[in-house]
């Protein structure tokens, strides 16, 4: 389907009042895209992840919480190649990634966003969509060309719907808080990856505005089938976007499940108020 | 269009100043100094301090071509030019990899290291001459035409590097350079090939350098290893100060920033004879902690503080 | 036959150069610490540091000249280059401390470039030598001979840097100048006044290179153009020492002086310096490829 179609049509469906939720016709024997074992990352005598395994169901939405320190970010950095794992494997589509490079990765299709909102600063949001298209299959000679008019096509409509269409010409770096982290967002849609890593999507944003992120990525998620895997401190927002959670704790996993279990789970509760 | 009216200017340049034709070759060649570096310094973020030894490379290889070739003048200099845009441009492709993957300051450093080393090694090695360099062979036609020939020469070539890097800009490599030098990791993050990217950017500037070598070795007669073909000091710094001085990563701050900067110097080796490279320091340390972005920098940002008043005001 | 073959089979002269290169490494040790006293507290990388130093044996040279010995000439000479150092920092420096590294860079390159051609047109290129007529101490059946005015420049660093140390460390200003190169902002939290600390930390600098340049003029010569080349040996130290290892910046610095010995013999003096520079390359080249494997790079 067309880009600009599928995200129409998804904005239809909402203004008529139906939100897609996650709890939708995925059928129960979902694959496996991201097969996470016994991973083990220490920075000199810090432990920050000991046998760490999960799995991230393709098309479905993932969460991942626990305390400050517990290990999310790491993790997630280990994900996308950011430094070599000490020990266990980490399979992408089947495929182990886990000596894989940063840039390699992101070529396969796993894009992430950052803590601290990564842009390009100096270029127009424009330029930091055009340049965010996916890399994979781009060639010395094909770069050499002038970015594709389908490219800015998808640009401008991305923009649109993260709501800063009128920023376009804006130094990126002349933004907001709040709108570098949907710019980011809208570049990592740019790339079409299969599995999108969000590293707390909704910290430092404006409680009024959260809704309306939480509701981009739903979108994403249904419309577009990307799956997302996402770090949160919002328990609201996770426990409502997510279909499966993961919660760390101390490097180690700690407990997963549905929303609901995992709300209830004395451990996660126990982690969060420091009972141990 | 600006740019007919400066292609009309350069062209009549040496008839309506016909005493100052080399001083006016050497504009060229300070504007073509500058936009090479800024391919890899203000568009791509590695600041090269080192990028004189493309420029030496070429200096060399097209004496060389005209030295040893047995070529009549002109195919030896037209060979020669070729062979030192191709020698330098192979230099960066060998050099690339392993020294683009050192970012930062560290990068300066390094390039700085590589073209002093250069340097000392052209001054040693017989075979180029050594520290007493390459005499160049004559000018064959009339007396005054050289300087002009070689004026020519290099406004093409300078006009030449500035179109080619205006149309890399406008490229999808000139994005990925944007990026690499606005956030590397994020650009690795987000799947950029940076190291072609990267590479092939240094070779281009490189390209351009080597090419203007044999030119310049010509106009001036002679090949001096430390204060022609490798000057570091001279030539290897003020690339990186005419691109500040001017606007790095623009497209008309280093041309702004190397007219300024060559006219500035001319008259300081006019007037201050001497002292001129003592007032070269001094100038290099008040453009730098003064005029840290430059003039364009400089320029947008009282446009910037004027709309604002004029938009409180209003 | 060459000069590699020379040393293969005189061994003896292997003894000669490693000597020499330690005592020469002291003074390269010595300046190598005051580049990264500035780098790790200020975070600027002094380009110019050789060009002070350079400054430092014109000092001593003038001073020479017009009858002060050099071991009194030396500490004046430190003492005035504190003062410029001071001077400097207010002029220059100063509005460099929050900037990008690349500013920096830049302007001490501009600095260096001044002072170089400013010794250049005061002092003529010229190489200058104290005459200091201290005899060659001679050793291994005179195989091994080694100049004691280059002992007195081992001496010479060895106590410059001993007082260096002592006054990071036991004086108060020492101790800010350490808490300030940790972390500059608790410092100020805490009370320091950063901005005299940069001041004394550069001008701390400049006094040790002008003590440095004194023995060296002392012990060689000084030339306008002899800078560059000792900027470039202190970086090289203090990429393979790291901030802060004064152990490591000694054992980096003796290495250099014993590498650029046997350069300087093998390959001849032509090529000493291009030698270090390549060294220079390869280490950050060498550096760079194992951070690498850790997915890491020099920053």
């Amino acid at each position: 389907m067309e880009y600009a179609e599928q995200l129409a049509n998804a904005d239809a469906r909402l203004r008529a009042g139906s939100v897609p939720t996650t709890e939708r016709t995925h059928a129960d024997q979902a694959t496996t895209l991201l097969e996470v074992r016994g991973v083990c990352k220490r920075f000199g005598g810090v432990v920050a992840n000991n046998d760490v395994s999960l799995d991230v169901a393709a098309g479905r939405i993932t969460g991942l919480i626990g305390p400050n320190g517990s290990g999310k970010t790491t993790l997630f950095n280990a994900i996308a190649g950011q430094y070599p794992i000490d020990a266990g494997s980490i399979r992408f589509d089947g495929r182990e990634i886990s000596r894989l490079r940063t840039a390699p990765i992101a070529r396969l299709g796993i894009i992430r966003t950052f803590q601290q909102t990564r842009v390009y600063r100096a270029m127009t949001c424009m330029q930091n969509m055009q340049i965010s298209v996916a890399q994979g299959g781009e060639t010395l000679a094909t770069m050499l060309r002038r970015p594709a008019p389908a490219t800015t096509e998808r640009s401008l409509g991305l923009l649109e719907f993260t709501g800063l269409h009128a920023k376009r010409f804006v130094p990126a770096g002349e933004l907001s808080f709040g709108q570098q982290k949907l710019l980011e967002f809208a570049m990592a849609l740019m790339s079409e990856p299969r599995l999108l890593l969000l590293d707390e999507p909704t910290a430092g944003i404006n409680p009024v505005l959260i809704n309306g992120l939480v509701d981009r990525l739903r979108r994403a998620n249904a419309d577009l089938g990307i799956t997302l895997f996402v770090i949160e401190h919002n328990m609201r927002v996770i426990m409502n976007l997510a279909s499966h959670i993961y919660c760390m704790a101390h490097g180690e996993m700690l407990a997963q499940g549905a929303p609901g279990a995992i709300r209830n789970d004395p451990r996660v509760i126990d982690a969060y108020l420091g009972g141990r | 269009m600006l740019l007919i009216a400066i292609a009309l200017l350069g062209i009549a340049a040496p008839f309506v100043l016909p005493t100052v034709v080399t001083q006016l070759a050497f504009l060229w060649l300070m504007i073509l100094f500058a936009v090479t570096w800024d391919v890899n310094g203000g568009q791509m973020g590695y600041n090269s301090f080192g990028n004189v030894l493309f420029f030496g490379i070429g200096v060399y290889a097209c004496a060389l071509v005209q030295r040893d070739s047995g070529l009549g003048y002109y195919a030896a200099l037209f060979v020669g030019t070729g062979a030192g845009a191709l020698c330098a441009a192979i230099a960066a492709l060998v050099l690339g990899p392993p020294l683009l993957g050192i970012r930062g300051h560290y990068f300066a450093i390094a390039t700085l290291g590589l073209s002093i080393a250069a340097a000392d090694i052209a001054s040693a090695w017989e075979y180029i001459g050594a520290a007493s360099g390459i005499a160049m062979p004559v000018y064959p036609g009339a007396i005054g035409g050289r300087a002009r020939f070689f004026y020519f020469l290099l406004f093409a070539l300078a006009a030449v590097t500035w179109l080619a890097a205006r149309a890399l800009y406008r490229t999808r490599l000139g994005l990925a350079m944007n990026a690499i030098r606005d956030n590397e990791d994020k650009a690795e993050a987000m799947g950029v090939h940076t190291t072609r990217s990267k590479v092939f950017a240094w070779t281009v500037a490189a390209f351009f350098l080597g090419a203007a070598g044999g030119p310049v070795g010509n106009l001036v007669g002679f090949v001096d290893p430390r204060d022609l073909a490798f000057a570091g000091a001279t030539f290897g710094v003020w690339m990186v100060l005419m691109a500040v001085l001017g606007g790095r990563g623009t497209l008309w701050g280093p041309v702004i920033g190397a007219v300024i900067f060559h006219v500035t110097q001319e008259l300081f080796w006019t007037y201050l004879l001497g002292w001129q490279r003592v007032a070269m320091g001094l100038l290099i340390v008040v453009i730098v902690v003064f005029f840290p972005s430059g003039i364009l920098g400089w320029a947008s940002r009282l446009r910037r503080h004027g709309d604002a008043a004029s938009a409180t005001s209003a | 036959m060459s000069n590699l073959e020379v040393l293969a089979s005189a061994p003896i002269l292997v003894v000669q150069l490693v000597v020499n290169g330690i005592l020469v490494g002291a003074i390269f040790a010595l300046v190598a610490y005051g580049m990264a006293l500035v780098w790790g507290v200020m975070n600027i990388i002094n380009v110019a540091q050789g060009e002070l130093v350079m400054v430092g044996g014109y000092a001593v040279f003038y001073l020479d000249r017009a009858g002060v010995h050099p071991w009194l000439g030396i500490p004046i000479a430190a003492v005035a280059m504190y003062v410029f150092g001071l001077l400097l920092y207010r002029g220059v420096i100063r509005r460099l401390v929050d900037r990008d590294m690349f500013v920096s860079i830049l302007a001490t390159f501009g600095i260096s470039i001044l002072l170089q051609q400013l010794a250049n047109q005061l002092f003529g290129a010229d190489i200058r030598t104290l005459s200091t007529n201290l005899p060659s101490l001679s050793f291994a059946e005179g195989h091994v001979s080694i100049a004691s005015i280059r002992i007195v420049a081992f001496a010479a660093a060895v106590l410059v840097g001993v007082a260096l140390v002592v006054f990071l460390h036991r004086s108060r200003m020492g101790r800010a100048i350490r808490a300030t190169a940790q972390n500059a902002r608790a410092a100020r939290v805490l009370g320091i006044d950063t901005d005299s600390v940069y001041a004394t930390t550069f001008a701390l600098n400049c006094a040790i290179c002008g003590a440095a340049g004194g023995i060296v003029a002392m012990t060689w010569f000084v030339q306008p153009y002899l800078g560059l080349t000792y900027t470039l040996r202190s970086f090289m130290i203090v990429i393979a020492a790291g901030l802060g290892n004064l152990p490591g910046v000694i054992v980096a610095g003796s290495g250099l002086g014993v590498l650029e010995e046997f350069a300087g013999f093998v390959l001849g003096a032509e090529y000493q310096t291009a030698f270090i520079f390549i060294v220079l390359v390869a280490l950050l080249v060498g550096r760079n490829l194992v951070l690498a494997r850790q997915r890491k790079y020099l920053a």
